[in-house]
């Protein structure tokens, strides 16, 4: 009997062995956790190399009116960092409501740049600047405008940065959203010819937007009380946050702050859910409100009542915190876009705003990889599929690591340059 | 008084005076009649609009506070921020950080004076350990030889809010930025007794003392990662407002 046990246990041994040469060392197994605190800094990829980011900005359209209101959003911004030698360009897309310089696009550019690669970090079409400053039609989160309007930005650029150095081949990259549209931009390339991207890497992507959208939405009805303690639940994370910067002995915005009042806090998962979906809904009311402003829509704001640059949006901006992304979706983005195509329906918006629009494109682009989350909290049940089905071995899915928890991890960096330098080396990966 | 210290008093002064300029918060109606928006506030806020705490931050003179908003953002583009970055070229990262912990030793000059007004015995204490080791062994601060030594920062708004004292309007003030008028009449007090220290411990001329302010508005700079326009919220000024007035009542509690 203990003799057939210990076969046993050696056979389960042997079988763990040969199948997983090393197990996945990401240490947050809960995807709820995983998307807040993210990857703790011992856990991280670390470089040692200086980066040396320079800011720009550009007038994308000249004839563009800007309003008074958001008249600091008239140039596009973005950032670049540059070899001193030819080498090899990475676009970078951020995710929704990211900006050129915010965190994980930041961390992915020192990945790249210490690779050998020169680096452009773009702002997701979602924010104000990019729905100001770039957009054709200011109303954001069209899989096909909103690739060409990144695309317009990235010829922009190249003709800029082909003044100040040589590029030997394109990558292209984003994370959340951010993959959405690089799935679409190379999509558009595959057109115009532009960049012939060697590789592009989509990191955690959304299948369907209209499902992603519902689902974050829909976090914040886990606020106690429900969506109607909107207000008294900010309210809270204000003086949460207050007080533990009371408590603290010294205060330092350090990278693990967050894992640190994760520690401290304990925070049950329909708060970390709430968290989240009061994190996404900051991102679509921006985006709401900006594109309002754009196009005097009277999404929010009365069409005839204009801003200007010393106006309090006072009532109109708590009107807009409490409507999500499908308000937006149903209540401004497809009746716009109905009226500049009639034969538009609702249902077929939704279809078309997906990655399956675009599957078999997909299918056969055999230089898009992808790397996923099987607990990604923004894919409904089963959507994770469709990255194995499509891409094959060129997706890569984690077991943890909800939405971009294990982005910075340092498997998971590792893995990401690769995809890009194995093609310079002319590897498969 | 000398004389960088009465041209803050004179801003101070001369708020108000701007604010009756007229900087309107109101938008601009066209027509007689207000359209309906798709989403109105009564449809979706109901009875309780004005409940977010941002809001009840007190901003009466909010007008004047976007239009210094503004100004500050322009300031700090065209002026505030080259002059950083020039300063980082010219100087090696030792100087620069030198000379950042020499500001710092004196900063703790009015940690000292207002840790004693808030009757705190261990501020005293540390701040006084600080000052005496880093102004001697510390080369007059250049080296923050006491760093083990915990370091606080204390003014004068904290300690009238120490004692009581409610912040009252907010107040953006010109290159200063966000404050109230608690913490502005604490700026300028600090800062007269900032110059009152100066004026009896060296014997500077007018035109070292202006230089060695403008150094010092450089490093305090350098030293703050904020910029205007950046946080990518339309709502930039209701953001700034709220965070840096919880700041105030918690550095004051701390």
């Amino acid at each position: 009997m203990i003799r057939s046990l210990g076969l046993i246990l050696a056979a389960c041994w042997a079988v763990t062995g040969w199948a997983a040469t090393e197990p996945y060392g990401y240490p947050f197994d809960d995807p709820f956790v995983a998307t807040v605190v993210g990857t703790p800094e011992a856990d991280r990829a670390k470089f040692s190399v200086h980066v040396p980011t320079k800011r720009d900005s550009l007038t994308v359209f000249k004839d563009r009116e800007v309003p008074d209101f958001l008249f600091y959003e008239a140039r596009l911004r973005y950032s670049y960092a540059l070899q001193d030698k030819p080498a090899p360009l990475v676009f970078l897309i951020a995710g929704t409501g990211g900006a050129y310089n915010g965190g994980h696009i930041s961390a992915q550019a020192k990945a790249f740049y210490s690779a050998g690669f020169h680096v452009v970090s773009l702002s997701s079409p979602t924010i104000p600047n990019f729905i100001v400053a770039a957009s054709r039609t200011s109303v954001t989160g069209h899989a096909v405008y909103d690739a060409e309007d990144l695309y317009h930005v990235m010829e922009l650029i190249q003709a800029k940065l082909l003044k100040k150095t040589k590029i030997t081949d394109y990558f292209l990259t984003g994370y959340s959203l951010g993959g959405f549209n690089a799935a679409y931009v190379s999509w558009v390339d595959s057109q115009r010819k532009r960049f012939n991207f060697k590789r592009v890497l989509l990191i955690n992507p959304p299948v369907s937007l209209y499902n992603s959208i519902s689902l974050l939405d829909r976090m914040l009805e886990n606020i106690p009380g429900g969506v109607d303690n909107f207000d008294s639940y900010y309210n809270g994370i204000v003086s949460a946050f207050g007080k533990l910067y009371v408590r603290a002995k010294r205060l330092d915005f350090s990278e693990d702050f967050l894992f640190q009042v994760y520690q401290a806090l304990q925070p049950r998962n329909e708060e970390l859910a709430a968290l989240i979906g009061l994190s996404f809904r900051f991102s679509s009311a921006h985006l709401a409100f900006a594109a309002d402003i754009m196009n005097d829509y009277g999404y929010v704001k009365p069409k005839n009542v204009r801003f200007t640059r010393n106006t309090d949006p006072g009532v109109y901006r708590e009107v807009v915190f409490r409507l999500g992304f499908t308000d937006y979706f149903h209540d401004y983005f497809y009746p716009y876009y109905k009226k500049l195509d009639p034969s538009l329906d609702r249902h077929r918006m939704v279809e078309d705003m997906s990655l399956k629009h675009i599957e078999d494109y997909l299918r056969n682009a055999d230089n898009i990889y992808v790397m996923h989350n099987h607990n990604d909290l923004i894919l409904e049940q089963g959507e994770i599929d469709f990255f194995p089905r499509v891409f094959g071995e060129r997706a890569k899915i984690y077991p943890t690591g909800g939405h971009l928890g294990n982005m910075e991890y340092r498997d998971n960096v590792e893995h990401m340059v690769k995809v890009f330098t194995s093609a310079l080396d002319g590897q498969p990966l | 008084m000398s004389y960088p210290a009465s041209r803050l008093v004179q801003y101070l002064l001369l708020a108000p005076l701007l604010l009756v300029a007229g900087c309107s918060t109101t938008p601009i109606q066209e027509g007689d009649t207000v359209e309906e928006a798709f989403f109105t506030p009564e449809q979706i806020l109901g009875e309780d609009t004005g409940t977010y705490e941002d809001k009840q931050v007190y901003d009466p003179w909010q007008g004047f506070n976007r239009t210094m908003y503004r100004f500050n953002y322009y300031f700090d583009k065209y002026i505030f921020l080259p002059a950083v970055i020039g300063y980082f070229k010219i100087t090696p990262d030792p100087v620069e950080e030198g000379i950042h912990n020499f500001f710092r030793n004196i900063q703790d000059l009015t940690t000292l004076y207002n840790s004693i007004l808030q009757l705190n015995g261990e501020k005293t204490l540390n701040t006084t350990t600080r000052l005496l080791v880093n102004s001697t062994v510390g080369l007059l601060g250049f080296l923050d030889i006491a760093s083990d030594v915990p370091r606080s920062d204390e003014d004068f708004g904290q300690t009238l809010g120490y004692w009581g004292m409610g912040p009252g309007p907010y107040l953006v003030l010109p290159v200063l930025g966000p404050s109230s008028v608690r913490d502005g009449i604490g700026q300028g007090v600090d800062w007269l007794y900032y110059n009152e220290v100066r004026r009896r411990t060296t014997s500077m001329e007018t035109w070292q003392e202006t230089g060695m302010d403008l150094l010092r508005a450089v490093d305090l700079r350098a030293h703050v990662k904020f910029l205007y326009y950046e946080t990518n919220s339309p709502f930039e000024y209701e953001l700034v407002r709220m965070l840096w007035t919880s700041k105030r009542e918690l550095d004051i509690k701390r």
